[in-house]
């Protein structure tokens, strides 16, 4: 075989641009992700509710902690992956990045709103409110608001391919709170607590209590990557739909054009 | 298990996890069957992309 019949190396990234090769990969690796994220959920919700201890200070609404952490670092990872996705398509064109960036969006704004939610329910007994304009409160509101604005923005704009290109540029431009979230506890003076789990000098809680923690985040994450696989099948499938029922509203209109000729 | 004086709290915290989370898994299993069934009606009544309708046509010549 001379080197020109050689087909030409692709990456795993163009290998994965084939909407088709995806269906069959994400068909073997979803219940996969499915049943290792419902074993470590469940396992980690026996080590919050039998195993860990109370918090000296906060007592037994600790345990809501297992559950309000995952979502927050989930809805943040949410958007971190629509910027990328956005990256991906206004930069390499990849044809699944915009079906990543829309699948991606209702997933990460259910979680950042169980974390605002299950953080309120947290503060009541522990603050003594449910909601205070903390930065690290009103930045995460925020988050919830760029998830909401995706997901209208795309709704909003009949044309596909610019309803892409508008949502990736407000993704890539909106991964800007992030950072600010990350480190409003540090940078304003806050209700909220500071970082107790990423921090440069490692974390400040017990391993009693961190273990569960982990693994209850790394269940939530599988279930997230499972739940995002899904989407963007249903987002392929959906876009096949659309293809098809364009065709056969050609079909009918050369019918008809026939039928009056 | 005593989870003490702000057990509704707790409670109520895990209640809307988990209906959240059984709202988005449903509605993402609805949506999916959904489209499929729309897809398999269509390609029952031989409904084919224009772009493998030219393809099979160009190959016919």
């Amino acid at each position: 075989m001379t080197q020109t019949d050689a087909a030409p190396r692709q990456t795993l990234t163009q290998k994965l641009a084939n909407p088709t090769r995806f269906m069959q990969l994400s068909g073997t690796l979803m219940p996969w992700f499915a049943g290792a994220a419902a074993a470590l959920i469940v396992y980690a919700m026996y080590l919050a509710f039998f195993v860990a201890p109370e918090d000296y200070q906060q007592g037994q609404t600790v345990k809501i902690m297992f559950i309000h952490v995952p979502a927050a670092w989930l809805g943040m990872m949410g958007y971190a992956l629509i910027a990328i996705s956005s990256f991906g398509y206004l930069v390499f064109r990849h044809p699944l990045a915009d079906v990543s960036a829309k699948a991606a969006a209702p997933i990460g704004a259910a979680f950042t709103f169980l974390a605002l939610a299950t953080g309120s329910l947290w503060g009541k007994p522990m603050w003594g409110t449910y909601w205070v304009w903390d930065a690290r409160l009103t930045s995460m509101l925020i988050l919830l608001f760029l998830y909401f604005g995706l997901m209208a923005l795309r709704s909003a704009v009949d044309d596909e391919a610019m309803a892409g290109k508008l949502c990736a540029v407000l993704g890539l431009v909106g991964v800007t709170i992030l950072p600010i979230i990350k480190f409003s506890v540090d940078w304003w003076n806050t209700l909220h607590q500071p970082a107790s789990v990423i921090r440069m000098d490692g974390p400040t809680i017990h391993s009693d209590l961190l273990w569960p923690l982990l693994i209850s985040a790394l269940g939530f994450s599988l279930l997230f990557f499972a739940l995002h696989m899904k989407g963007m099948r249903n987002e392929i499938l959906r876009r096949r739909l659309k293809s098809l029922t364009m065709a056969e509203v050609d079909r009918a209109r050369s019918v008809s054009a026939a039928a009056a000729g | 298990m005593d989870l003490g004086p702000h057990a509704a709290f707790i409670w109520a915290s895990y209640g809307i996890y988990v209906a959240v989370l059984a709202l988005l898994i449903g509605w993402l299993v609805w949506e999916g069957r959904r489209i499929r069934s729309r897809l398999e009606d269509l390609e029952s009544r031989g409904v084919a992309r224009r772009s493998r309708v030219s393809r099979e046509g160009d190959q016919g010549r």
